[in-house]
């Protein structure tokens, strides 16, 4: 039903939507000649979705994250976030990015890290403190907020730059393979952590990823993308309910959306 | 010939002795003792050897003699320390990577500057100071100015060069998340990449403090007023007075030392976060 009405949306525009691309081209001038990164990309991401970009590297689907968040810019073709361009929201800090990496800064602590956005967006002290704690409690990082990086394991850092993202009121999440260099048990437990996260905070998620069981276990839609050029060859709806225990991935309907995005996978790579 | 046989004993002992601790396990006592024998074994070595073979005192002095003449010329020294190393050396040193910390941060803004600076800084830093010691002199006076303006030249370049390179040493992804919270120039420069730059800063000021007591101890050379360790050294050779010259050297090299090792231990408190110099 929900899923119908966002078709809707989509088709005839009657709700704005959070992420808007309508036929992105974006090409990179390289010593080696041009390389075209993304070709004709439209799409549009509802509010509250969890979309996930799954496709082999170079496929341009951290490129195409990287357009939302205006760090790359499309050579042609239309994007907006939140209604206005990427630059405008960038400015307005309506999204969180996290990064492949951690990226925490060693010489502030897990709290000092967290704060960081804060203090740039001008909050508060009091706000700044009382933040700090809440988001820490959201990734389970209580007690560990005056810590430095390089003392925590990798699963926990890659946690602290996710409550750092969540630290400000941004209603968009932009996440860049998050998990992508942890062991799976990790993994999993952050990818369960990750969507009651977003039950609770009801963000709009764009997340990007190259493992099939997390795109689907995590996503309400599904965007299969290919390479040379980038494109999206497939995008898929996901039938799974928003309540998904970790045993969800044996049922028959986790394997059929696992199937449909192979199949996707595969047909681009057909012409290579 | 007793002192000579003296001085082949004393480093037969301090070589066994050094041998079996630096076989043991290192401890923080061994870490200590081990060079302060070594030292000691070759103060005791080098007494041994000129009261044996009766060296000129002009030659080569022994160390007791330096030692005495150091604890009967401590106002001298005193007087020659505050002209040269309080005077000359720190307030050039101060001056130097101050500027020098202020125009890096220019030059990392503005890119017409670093094309056209850095050439010439680099043309500057290998002028000899032998060759700028004696102009400066004639434009700043024989007082420590001009030796505070030698040290500024000496140590200006390398402090530039630290700087400008640890301000660029932040990696893309930090500088692309600065860019997501839609940080300025000063939010990024003041969060981001001066506490990145600290490391290289902090090289370039370990560097500069070398390089700043021997310009100012250099520049004395070229005229001076009648006190200073480069004019004591200067003077003192002239009247044959080497030991008053090795006592000055003393006073240098512990100085120097010093001064050393006061930057490497402010480093160690501001960088601990570096993994050069963490030790959890």
């Amino acid at each position: 039903m929900i899923v119908e009405q966002l078709k809707d949306a989509t088709e005839f525009h009657r709700v704005e939507p959070v992420i808007s691309a309508k036929n992105l081209d974006l090409t990179f001038q390289t010593n080696d000649g041009p390389v075209h990164a993304l070709k004709d990309v439209s799409l549009q991401i509802g509010k509250g979705e969890f979309v996930s970009f799954i496709g082999p590297s170079g496929c341009g689907k951290t490129t195409f994250l990287r357009c939302m968040a205006d760090l790359e810019h499309p050579t042609s073709g239309e994007i907006t976030v939140n209604g206005v361009s990427p630059e405008e929201a960038r400015k307005a800090r309506s999204y969180g990015y996290v990064f492949q990496a951690a990226g925490l800064y060693p010489w502030r602590t897990i709290g000092g890290n967290i704060r960081l956005p804060l203090e740039i967006m001008g909050y508060s002290k009091h706000d700044q403190a009382e933040r700090v704690a809440r988001v820490l409690e959201l990734v389970e990082l209580a007690g560990f907020e005056k810590k430095y990086p390089w003392q925590l394991s990798g699963g926990m850092q890659q946690r602290a730059s996710i409550a750092r993202a969540l630290a400000f009121d941004a209603d968009i999440l932009l996440m860049d393979e998050p998990f992508g260099a942890l062991d799976e048990i990790v993994r999993d437990h952050l990818n369960e952590q990750l969507l009651s996260l977003w039950a609770r905070t009801e963000k709009t998620i764009a997340f990007v990823t190259h493992s099939i069981p997390e795109a689907v276990y995590l996503s309400t839609k599904i965007v299969v993308m290919s390479p040379r050029p980038g494109r999206i060859t497939d995008v898929i709806e996901s039938p799974l309910p928003k309540e998904r225990p970790l045993d969800i991935r044996d049922t028959p309907e986790f394997l059929e959306v696992a199937h449909r995005v192979r199949e996707g996978l595969r047909a681009g790579h057909l012409d290579d | 010939m007793i002192w000579l046989i003296f001085a082949f004993g004393v480093w037969g002992l301090g070589w066994w002795v050094n041998t079996r601790l630096a076989a043991a396990p290192r401890t923080r006592v061994t870490g200590l003792v081990v060079p302060l024998i070594f030292g000691i074994t070759l103060i005791a070595i080098w007494e041994g050897v000129v009261r044996g073979l009766e060296i000129s005192p002009v030659l080569l002095p022994a160390p007791s003699m330096i030692a005495a003449r150091f604890v009967a010329s401590t106002d001298i020294l005193w007087e020659d320390f505050v002209q040269t190393v309080i005077k000359g050396a720190l307030s050039g040193y101060v001056l130097g990577c101050g500027s020098a910390f202020l125009v890096a941060i220019l030059v990392d803004r503005y890119d017409f500057l670093r094309q056209g600076l850095l050439p010439v800084g680099n043309f500057v830093a290998a002028l000899p100071v032998i060759g700028m010691a004696p102009i400066l002199v004639m434009w700043f006076g024989f007082d420590w100015q001009s030796k505070a303006a030698v040290v500024v030249v000496m140590v200006f370049f390398p402090m530039l060069v630290n700087t400008v390179q640890g301000l660029a040493d932040s990696s893309a992804m930090q500088r692309d998340l600065m860019r997501t919270y839609a940080a300025g120039y000063w939010a990024t420069l003041l969060k981001l990449r001066l506490p990145a730059a600290m490391p290289f800063i902090f090289n370039g000021l370990k560097i500069a403090s070398t390089l700043a007591l021997i310009g100012a101890i250099v520049a004395e050379f070229f005229g001076s007023p009648i006190r200073g360790m480069g004019f004591r050294i200067s003077t003192s050779v002239g009247q044959l007075a080497l030991d008053l010259v090795w006592a000055e050297i003393v006073v240098a090299a512990v100085v120097g030392s010093a001064f050393y090792g006061i930057v490497a231990l402010v480093e160690r408190a501001v960088t601990f976060w570096h993994p050069s110099q963490r030790h959890s």
